[in-house]
């Protein structure tokens, strides 16, 4: 009984820590489901008074956010397909090929890694620029999937490596070949590599603003959600309802996702650390 | 002719190269897209950023303008760039300062096996991390807007005066950090966590079997495994916090008066801002790289500490 007592104690102290730590998404929620009217009023009060659904579809009709979304989903996905195979790819290539130069291309990937992100979008501009293909899905495609995604290629080139030898070999003696090896008997052993880099990749795409940001700037149809979140305050001059309905459409994606692959989110950062 | 065996084991140290290479033809097919996309993406950016900081540019045709260091020496006295400096830098120290002890302290609380739905506060803690962090920088606009703001209702609520919380040159930036850690400590929060798991549970069995208390088994066997691991967490956050572009662009644009403006913001402003009259692509560049070379030489003086980090971890 008294033990009991005890283990709820903790939870009391963090409830209320979780409710203000969630307001924000809290706020959305609500805020989408606001009449105008009624977001005018402003206030902390979180249940609404009235329920519409005209924000939703103000938002996803004429602010484009379908058009957003499937900008969205359709750049994400590419990047994500993108970074799994040349990582997966490259990281079986280090990990179990002994040839030379690998240390010297391991080397380079790691050293680069500390480079701030901050320098290096002008001359990313220029080059999709001098391949014209400035204003296109490929453009934002190939600058996100494009800067080498290291931990991608660390964490395959880590799984890849302590996958045991007898294997590779009873493969080879069974008469398979490289890339049956590869695609049959070795790819399916990395699905938890796979989670996690799609997972990351997925989220880290998703929520992309730069680089979007700077390759769409001539053409407002190409925006992905989150650029495209910025044109509520100018077009519909702060429509805060329509606003939090499109963050909530933009949102609700990721979440799923996340719930869906959580436990490669976590192993795959912990792996990261321990290295 | 077909060369004796004798005659192919001599020569092997000059054609081991050749041979190498055609023995790992498939590895290095392998890696070939790979180190294509390096090149383009990763490593011509690099280089590109350092050659264009020579130039006064305006991206309007090849670079052909050569000015020597005249980019850096108008950033040396530009008052604006070292303002982005500095702020970009009380950005990342205050990370370090406040995100990494925190995340520790809410790992140790849910590493506790005995804490339930300890896995629903973990996904919650995540929240924020998985959400788009332009989309995070317009909610807390409407939050702690001055006028019917909720922030601000709870507050005239509760009898204080509203306050400006973007609005004010000297809360700007300290709200922006109080935010960012929100958004991000989940992810140092994950690092702890997973190296709080590789102290072995077999070690804290036996020394609870022996009698050690909480508090001896916290500073006698935790905290000295995770001593290796600590370093490169600090490594970690100080690096994922020093670009803070899409945060800052959403949520203050840099203001109000530049208190706010990072080095990001600074670049984008004279790279890609339309309100600016001609982009500055050479100078834009050079204030990117001056800032890049300063975090490199920070990376690379905590090096040793890494490798010794590291030489403990596989003993």
């Amino acid at each position: 009984m008294i033990k009991k007592a005890v283990g709820v104690v903790p939870h009391i102290i963090f409830i209320p820590v979780v409710l203000l730590w969630c307001y924000p998404f809290l706020w959305l929620v609500s805020s989408a489901f606001k009449t105008q009217r009624e977001m005018l009023m402003g206030g902390a009060n979180l249940i609404p008074q009235e329920f519409t659904l005209e924000n939703i579809q103000r938002a996803w009709v004429q602010a484009r956010f379908a058009t957003y979304f499937l900008n969205s989903v359709f750049i994400t996905c590419s990047v994500v397909i993108i970074i799994i195979v040349v990582s997966a790819m490259a990281g079986y290539a280090l990990g179990r090929g002994n040839m030379p130069g690998r240390k010297w291309i391991v080397l380079a990937l790691i050293i680069t890694m500390f480079l701030p992100k901050g320098t290096t979008i002008i001359p990313v501009y220029e080059l999709i620029h001098s391949l014209s293909l400035n204003n296109t899905y490929a453009a934002v495609i190939l600058a996100e999937a494009g800067p080498a995604n290291i931990m991608a290629i660390l964490l395959f080139m880590g799984y890849f490596s302590n996958i045991p030898k007898e294997l590779e070999e009873s493969a080879v003696m069974d008469g398979a070949k490289f890339l049956t090896i590869f695609s049959k008997v070795m790819l399916p052993l990395t699905k938890p590599v796979i989670g996690t880099v799609t997972i990351f990749n997925f989220i880290g795409s998703w929520n992309a603003f730069l680089i979007p940001l700077v390759f769409t700037l001539a053409k407002p149809h190409l925006r992905t959600l989150g650029v495209g979140m910025y044109s509520f305050f100018g077009e519909f001059s702060a429509d805060w309802a329509g606003f939090a309905a499109g963050a909530l459409i933009s949102v609700t994606p990721t979440i799923i996702i996340f719930l869906f692959f959580q436990k490669y989110f976590i192993e795959g950062l912990s792996g990261a650390v321990k290295g | 002719m077909k060369v004796p065996s004798v005659e192919l084991a001599k020569q092997r140290p000059r054609n081991s190269l050749l041979n190498g290479v055609r023995k790992h033809a498939w590895h290095y097919g392998f890696v070939m897209p790979m180190l294509v996309l390096f090149a383009l993406f990763t490593v011509w950016p690099i280089i590109g950023s350092i050659y264009y900081s020579f130039f006064d540019w305006d991206g309007v045709g090849p670079p052909t303008r050569f000015v020597g260091f005249a980019n850096f020496k108008e950033l040396a006295f530009d008052g604006y760039y070292w303002n982005a400096f500095v702020n970009n830098y009380i950005f990342a120290l205050s990370h370090v300062i406040i995100q990494y002890p925190l995340a520790l302290i809410v790992a140790v609380i849910l590493n506790n096996a005995a804490l339930k739905g300890r896995n629903v506060y973990r996904l919650l803690v995540f929240l924020p991390v998985i959400t788009t962090t332009a989309i995070i920088g317009l909610i807390f606009n409407i939050l702690l807007h001055p006028v019917g703001g909720s922030m601000n209702a709870v507050l005239t609520g509760l009898g204080f005066q509203p306050v400006n919380f973007l609005g004010s040159p000297t809360l700007a930036l300290p709200t922006a950090i109080v935010i960012s850690i929100w958004k991000n400590i989940g992810v140092t929060i994950v690092y702890w966590l997973a190296a709080l798991q590789t102290v072995p549970q077999e070690l804290i069995e036996a020394a609870k079997i022996d009698g050690a208390t909480r508090s001896k088994i916290l500073f006698h066997i935790t905290v000295p495994l995770l001593t290796p691991l600590a370093a490169v967490i600090l490594l970690l956050t100080f690096v994922g916090s020093l670009h803070p572009f899409d945060l800052i662009k959403t949520l203050t644009n840099g203001g109000p008066l530049f208190a706010s403006d990072v080095v990001d913001t600074y670049v984008y402003r004279y790279a890609f801002s339309p309100d600016m009259n001609l982009p500055r692509y050479g100078l834009a560049s050079a204030g990117g790289l001056l800032f890049g070379v300063t975090v490199m030489i920070i990376t690379i003086l905590q090096a040793p500490f890494l490798r010794k980090a590291g030489k403990n971890l596989n003993t």
